[in-house]
């Protein structure tokens, strides 16, 4: 099992084929299911029915396992488990999954092998669990992928069913009546006279008996939760400022820290001199750290005061200094050599070019930031036997191992507790805070440290998304799109996230392509090509991860080639589409933004369509070219995640997609000079503001097979969708993110 | 110095120039007021002087003198909200929440001076405060909503 595992472990990153040499490994290991971390804790008399509920005498507790940092997960997981409990919502408090492998997440893995998201074929289907099967194994708690709902659609409700009926088994156990006469409803058990016995009162008879494996979930018709708008259960604490996040917690003799590390991510440090900071009110010490240096003091402002007041002397960044270098790497990778992966060939695309007038055009996309607004922080007790760390992480598991490695302590000695994360994005799967601030800690025993990023810092340590630029050259016979070779160059950003995990990536990297290799457009000649540009500056997932380039560089050339054919652009996509929930997606915005009809003087609106993370999404935006420049005037959105498990919280997910999505094309670019960001605050890195939001029309569609997430899968169509309004406007074609660089916005 | 912070006087001794801000969240405890940027481009810190929206990591210690400072914590509370935060909740505003502090009290400060905005004011008047998560079109509805029962009242 130990070789088993690591190979295990590394297989998990690579995002691709190598996957498969999970497979043979253990169905027993795999079918075992993992201990239930609640039972270490329990008093006497409370019941763990699952790794998902815990029941005492005073309430009901259920375990959301998967860090809430806005998606709403919480609800939407304790959701779950409350409908098939038989819970009314509220009736329960939720608490966050502590790291353990039984809160794996197995729907990660859906997308990380090289078959389309919308092919569900028996092969394909096998492959996936294979996959899922190595996750499980693995333990890995992750979040990220839009993969939460998938996760948990299934195995939460299984998790709300076998507590039901283990709680009915205790009741019948206690009132002598068959179970099968006895019902739930409202957190008790009824018995067939009327009499209501609560879970509460059952907890300690269910803790006695063994659990009930075998379980019907609920059929849909008789759901009293699920698609049903719910108030979200952090709500309140959020519209009160009631809700603590990492950067708000202290403890006793807490002290302060703040870090200034090379911002030329990865360089090291020459020297410092820390004499006038350690002379400023409140400082205690400066102390070396991995780059760089902390200062302790006893107020966050003052850290940052006198962290600013440390001169060092940095070494030189590991990758190009200017930006032209990084372009340049980006041109010169599409060679066989980089050549990353050609999962697409439809036709003969080098035959149809040869007789064709070849359409060409070449894109960028940028560096861009995550920049939550909750800097990044870390709270740190190391002792000489324990460590404790209060972070919002979406890789806890990892994060531990970190501390442990650092602190030189034994893994089970650790403990991370998960907080509210102010926003991710992605930036929540980095280890910066974790392993300076255990750094800091491993120097300050039994003293807690809250190590609080600055603005600035958190920007110069962002890992930014993957650069890249796509060529593309099509060609179109008798009106319609015919002949499309699609090369895509980028970074890749897994590589460089699992080489800070110690971690190679055998194998291709699908999310170079990702959105643009598995289009669901049957073109006469299709070629789609990915190749691996060398790594540059280090990068990182980034809300919708490679679809969010691809995406773009697809959809916003497949404008220009049907232009080109003269047709139109909803009519074309209508024709080439092949996939039946896709089409019904772009059937919808046809309709909600009434394509086709007449805007008027000034006014274009363009439509995009991305399938990404098994969720095809179609956008139409409309804009005007006024005077003062660009307006935005409204967003028509149709995605299909197959279930609408909360109707509000998927609006609101959209909502936020589409205008991350438009904010970012908008005016965001991380640029490096003397290899170091050049956008250090929200004032050079702004995104959208509310005078220009649109007003964003959503529709939700249910025809799809599988069940999948919504937090990502708006964000790639709505740049393409943005040039191809601006184009129908103006006539200028943007082949280059952010458009503020070619054309004004209002 | 004496600082009068939700109705409650307190004693600090920290620099002239300490934000108010980190004396709010690091010497007095209050964390509801959220730091974001520290140069006034995200209104995360938003609190009230004498009822007026202020970027608190802009305002000196120094310089609040006897002007009574607000924070979300006294606006209202789960128990007894301000019509603004209840429109925020009905509206189901908040994703990762982090903003919505300093939105909430930027509204209550904008609907206090002016019980009528326009859209185009709520757009001028809310566009300092960044919300990461893309919230906006529920701001508009919640400020909305808001107006219409604060005028009812
Ligand atoms: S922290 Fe004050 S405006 Fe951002
Ligand atoms: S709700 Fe997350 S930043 Fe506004």
């Amino acid at each position: 099992m130990g070789r088993l595992r690591t190979i295990g472990r590394r297989s998990f990153l690579i995002g691709s084929a190598a996957v498969m040499g999970g497979v043979a490994f253990g169905t027993y290991t795999v079918q075992r299911p993992h201990e239930n971390p609640l039972l270490g804790d329990l008093k006497p008399g409370e019941a763990a029915l699952t790794p998902f509920v815990k029941i005492t005498g005073d309430g009901i507790i259920l375990i959301a396992p998967h860090v809430e940092l806005g998606q709403g997960v919480h609800s939407m997981q304790t959701l779950l488990i409350a409908e098939e409990m038989d819970l009314d919502w509220g009736q329960f408090s939720v608490e966050p999954g502590e790291p353990a492998p039984a809160y794996y997440n197995t729907a990660l893995s859906e997308d990380i092998l090289p078959f389309m998201p919308t092919n569900n074929s028996f092969q394909v289907e096998t492959a996936r669990n294979a996959a899922g099967s190595l996750v499980k194994v693995l333990g890995v708690q992750a979040t990220g992928g839009s993969s939460a709902t998938p996760d948990s659609y299934e195995k939460l409700r299984v998790a709300g069913a076998v507590a039901r009926e283990t709680l009915k088994k205790a009741a019948s156990r206690r009132s002598g009546v068959h179970v099968h006469q006895l019902k739930t409803a409202h957190g008790a058990v009824q018995l067939p006279d009327g009499t209501e016995i609560r879970y509460t009162e059952l907890a300690a008879d269910a803790a006695a008996i063994k659990p009930v494996h075998l379980v019907h979930l609920r059929d849909p018709a008789d759901w009293r939760l699920i698609g049903k708008p719910l108030e979200r259960l952090d709500i309140v604490a959020k519209s009160t400022g009631t809700q603590d996040y990492g950067i708000d917690l202290r403890l006793d003799g807490m002290v302060h820290a703040a870090v200034k590390v090379n911002p030329r991510q990865g360089g090291g440090l020459n020297s410092y001199d820390a004499s006038a900071a350690e002379k400023m009110r409140g400082v205690s010490k400066v102390l070396p750290v991995t780059g760089g240096i902390a200062v302790i003091a006893d107020n966050t402002w003052r850290a940052f005061q006198a962290a600013d007041a440390v001169d060092c002397d940095w070494g030189p960044a590991p990758y190009p200094a200017e930006m032209d270098g990084h372009w340049q790497a980006v041109a010169e990778s599409f060679t066989p050599d980089r050549l990353d992966s050609e999962w697409r060939h439809d036709g003969d695309v080098d035959a149809a070019l040869e007789q064709a007038d070849v359409i060409e055009a070449e894109y960028r996309a940028p560096y861009v930031a995550h920049a939550p607004l909750e800097p990044l922080s870390a709270l740190v007790l190391v002792t000489d036997t324990h460590a404790d760390i209060w972070v919002s992480h979406q890789l806890p598991r990892f994060a531990e191992e970190k501390v442990a490695a650092i602190a030189g302590i034994e893994i089970e000695n650790v403990r991370l507790h998960n907080q509210f994360g102010g926003g991710s994005f992605g930036h929540r799967l980095e280890f910066d805070n974790v392993i300076l601030g255990t750094e800091i800690a491993v120097q300050m025993k039994h003293t807690p440290v809250k190590l609080t990023y600055s603005r600035e810092e958190d920007f110069a340590h962002d890992y930014p998304r993957q650069i890249g630029m796509s060529r593309s050259r099509g060609a179109v016979k008798d009106g319609h799109v015919d002949t499309w070779d699609l090369a895509i160059a980028t970074v890749s950003a897994a590589t460089s996230q699992a080489g800070r995990l110690g971690q190679p990536v055998p194998g291709p990297d699908g999310q170079i392509v990702a959105g643009a290799w598995n289009m669901s457009y049957d073109v006469p000649n299709l070629r789609v090509t990915a190749y691996r540009v060398p790594e540059l500056a280090p990068t990182s997932s980034w809300r919708s991860v490679g679809a969010s380039t691809a995406g773009f560089f697809a959809e916003a050339f497949l404008d220009e080639l049907i232009h080109a054919a003269g047709a139109d652009p909803m009519e074309e996509r209508l024709r080439l589409v092949n996939h039946p929930a896709t089409r019904k997606v772009l059937e919808a915005v046809a309709e909600m933004s009434n394509w086709g009809s007449d805007l008027g003087e000034n006014r274009g609106r363009g439509l995009a369509m991305v399938d990404s993370f098994g969720v095809p999404v179609a956008e139409v935006v409309e804009v005007t070219n006024t005077d003062a420049g660009l307006r935005i005037d409204k967003v028509f959105v149709a995605a299909d995640v197959g279930r609408i498990i909360d109707p509000v919280n998927f609006d609101n997910q959209v909502k936020g997609a589409v205008i991350w999505g438009l904010g970012h094309a908008m005016n965001c670019e991380i640029t490096f000079a003397d290899g170091m960001a050049e956008q250090s605050n929200y004032h050079a890195h702004e995104a959208m503001r509310l005078y220009q939001c649109p007003e964003i029309e959503v529709r939700g569609l249910e025809n799809a097979h599988k069940i999948r997430g919504i937090g990502e899968p708006p964000v790639p169509p709505a740049a393409p969708a943005l040039a191809n309004a601006i184009f129908a406007a103006t006539g200028l074609r943007l082949r280059e993110m952010p458009f503020n660089k070619f054309i004004d916005f209002v | 110095m004496q600082i009068i912070v939700n109705g409650t006087a307190h004693e600090v001794d920290v620099e002239d120039d300490m934000p108010l801000l980190w004396v709010l969240r690091d010497e007095l405890g209050i964390t509801g007021v959220k730091y974001g940027c520290g140069i006034a481009q995200c209104g995360a810190c938003t609190v009230h002087l004498d009822g007026q929206a202020v970027r608190s990591c802009q305002v000196d210690i120094s310089d609040v003198g006897n002007q009574e400072v607000t924070t979300i914590e006294g606006l209202g509370t789960p128990e007894a909200l301000h019509a603004v935060q209840a429109a925020w909740i009905k509206h189901q505003v908040a994703q990762c929440g982090y903003c919505q502090s300093g939105q909430i009290m930027q509204a209550a400060s904008m609907l206090d001076l002016n019980p009528e905005p326009t859209d185009e004011e709520i757009d001028v008047i809310m566009s300092g405060n960044l919300c990461r998560c893309g919230t906006y079109p529920r701001i508009r509805e919640a400020i909305r909503s808001a107006a219409a029962t604060l005028r009812e009242a």
